[in-house]
């Protein structure tokens, strides 16, 4: 094993540890589980646009779109179809994921701002909808009416609606399998098509690659995660409501994306903590908190271009 | 069968016409510079012939097949590969990484969600072989965006062969290099050309390199096929010391 991969795989460890400890550390700090709960979903949102803006090298600025699908598809499904939090999920990330990727096939030709223009655009239409349509979504009071369930494993249960440090356990789980995944699907060869894409696109459709149809598995994959982590954060808030699809959400994960380092894997993470957790912590004290917000990013965008981890590695692509 | 034939190719931007009426054809294993003033085609041929530019008119045989209307990414399936005026390459990976996603794209493994034991194996030999033949070991793991601009453009180079071509198109491979580099690059053209038994076609301005290299060469100018001969054909044609030095020549 190289320093490189021994110094690798230390990180990592750090990084698992305290996401895994998190419950015991964080009152130290002034935190709460319920707030580690929402750092994870919120940094899973900013890690599947990262996933697009980071690694392919296409911004989308709709993707609360899917993240606000998956959280009313989740919601929805608990209240009328069925009590089973996995099946909500599971809905909710395949309505979300589905609507993406249908829609990212209408968008794939389009590049840099028109590409982003497109997607807020999409995301608003949803967003309208949610507000318009009361019967189904609550329009603006947002759907109510429904809460996560115990996991039912037959011989025990798992209560994740009053135990608020199981309910972390149970997204820090389903925040591991996506990454996971998406760890896995970056160090594959397709995962590497999509960098080369974002290295020099012109580059990569001479040796071969149908960059549209590249661009497009990984737009859709993207709106999976990002369905999924919505799902979670109906499960989170028991409660969906439009704002989740607004674009205002996309320009936070993108944000969260931009300042934690969005050439890097756990960057947008890291943005999301600083990100969720100064909110947190100004909003009880003035309501002006996006103000102090926005100085940081000015800031970040001036002395730190690449972010909090692109300012450690200069330069690791994946 | 010749390795490309190209019949009546016109292409037309408008009203000006970039490449008027041309016919070529290449031989297996021919080594072929094109050489022109500035504006005389050159690089409109190749993008028709890698089909990055569908023609206004006329045919391009590859291997005996028509590819006219093949897309550009298939050409590259069907063994032809180029590189280009302006560096490409995929500046903030290292050398071994460039080669790595040219070899699996090759390889047809763009989609593969993984690579099992034989197949990685098969690849990394593939990788190490181009990055010998390129002379390119020693920097395997140097950026190469951070490379000096002589060793960007062999890194291009390797790029084109680890696709394993049987057509190498190569657009100024010597541009903006200082004589020690162009020598070393003209040595590693010199050396594919022998051990691959690799069909080149060089678009070329240094005059030294084209007549060192090439076994015959094409003359373009204004859009139009000039002339066409061996080295000292070339050298002895009138109308292309005409074209070059101007009338009074």
């Amino acid at each position: 094993m190289t320093a490189d991969q021994r110094k690798h795989l230390a990180v990592l460890a750090a990084i698992w540890a305290a996401l895994l400890f998190a419950p015991y550390w964080m009152p130290f700090f002034g935190g709460y589980t319920a707030l580690g709960s929402r750092v994870l979903v919120l940094g899973l949102g900013a890690m599947s646009v990262n996933f697009l803006l980071g690694f392919t090298g296409v911004l989308s600025f709709g993707h609360a779109a899917w993240f606000g699908l998956g959280a009313y598809a989740c919601g929805l499904t608990l209240k009328h179809i069925a009590l089973s939090t996995p099946l909500g999920l599971l809905a909710g990330t395949l309505v979300g994921g589905v609507a993406g990727a249908l829609l990212g096939a209408l968008l794939v030709r389009r590049r840099g701002i028109y590409f982003a223009m497109v997607t807020i655009a999409f995301g608003q239409v949803f967003y309208y909808i949610a507000f318009q349509w009361l019967s189904l979504t609550g329009g603006d009071d947002g759907l109510r009416g429904f809460a996560r369930q115990p996991l039912d494993f037959g011989l025990f249960q798992i209560d994740l609606l009053h135990n608020d440090i199981y309910f972390y356990y149970f997204v820090l789980f389903c925040f591991a399998v996506a990454v996971g995944l998406m760890a896995f699907i970056l160090g594959s060869p397709f995962g590497r098509t999509m960098i080369a894409i974002r290295e020099n696109e012109r580059r990569a459709r001479f040796l071969g690659i149908p960059v549209e149809l590249h661009i497009w598995i990984a737009f859709a994959l993207s709106c999976f995660f990002m369905a999924f982590a919505g799902s979670l954060y109906a499960l989170v808030n028991n409660f969906a409501d439009p704002r989740m699809l607004h674009y205002s959400l996309s320009g936070d994960f993108v944000i969260m994306a931009v300042m934690g380092g969005m050439r890097t894997f756990w960057g947008p993470l890291l943005g999301a903590i600083v990100f969720v957790v100064l909110q947190d912590y100004i909003s009880s004290v003035t309501v002006n908190w996006m103000s102090f917000i926005g100085l940081l990013i000015v800031l970040i965008v001036l002395f730190f271009p690449r972010g909090f981890l692109g300012m450690l590695r200069p330069r690791r692509t994946a | 069968m010749s390795a490309l034939e190209v019949e009546h190719l016109t292409k037309r931007f408008g009203s000006l016409v970039a490449v008027h009426d041309i016919s070529l054809t290449v031989e297996p294993g021919e080594l072929r510079a094109v050489i022109g003033p500035n504006g005389a085609g050159k690089t409109t041929l190749f993008n028709l012939v890698s089909g990055f530019f569908a023609p206004s008119a006329g045919s391009i045989l590859f291997d005996g097949a028509d590819i006219t209307g093949v897309p550009a990414h298939r050409r590259v399936g069907l063994g032809m590969a180029r590189t280009f005026q302006i560096t490409e390459i995929f500046p903030e990976l290292t050398v071994f990484e460039n080669i790595r996603i040219v070899a699996e794209v090759a390889a047809g493994y763009r989609l593969r969600p993984w690579l099992n034991r034989s197949e990685k194996a098969e690849l990394r030999g593939r990788i190490d072989e181009t990055l010998a033949l390129a002379a390119l070991s020693g920097k395997a793991d140097r950026v190469v965006g951070e490379l000096a601009h002589g060793d960007q453009r062999v890194a291009e180079i390797a790029m084109a062969l680890a696709l394993k071509p049987n057509l190498l198109l190569l657009d100024e491979p010597t541009a903006g290099m200082g004589d020690q580099e162009t020598y070393e690059i003209t040595q590693l053209i010199r050396r594919l050309h022998k051990a691959g038994k690799l069909t080149i076609i060089l678009i070329e301005h240094d005059m030294r390199v084209v007549f060192h290299l090439a076994d015959r060469i094409t003359v373009l100018d204004q859009g139009r096929l000039l002339a066409e001969g061996t080295p000292q054909e070339i050298a002895a044609n009138a109308a292309v010391q005409t074209a070059y030095l101007g009338q009074a020549a």
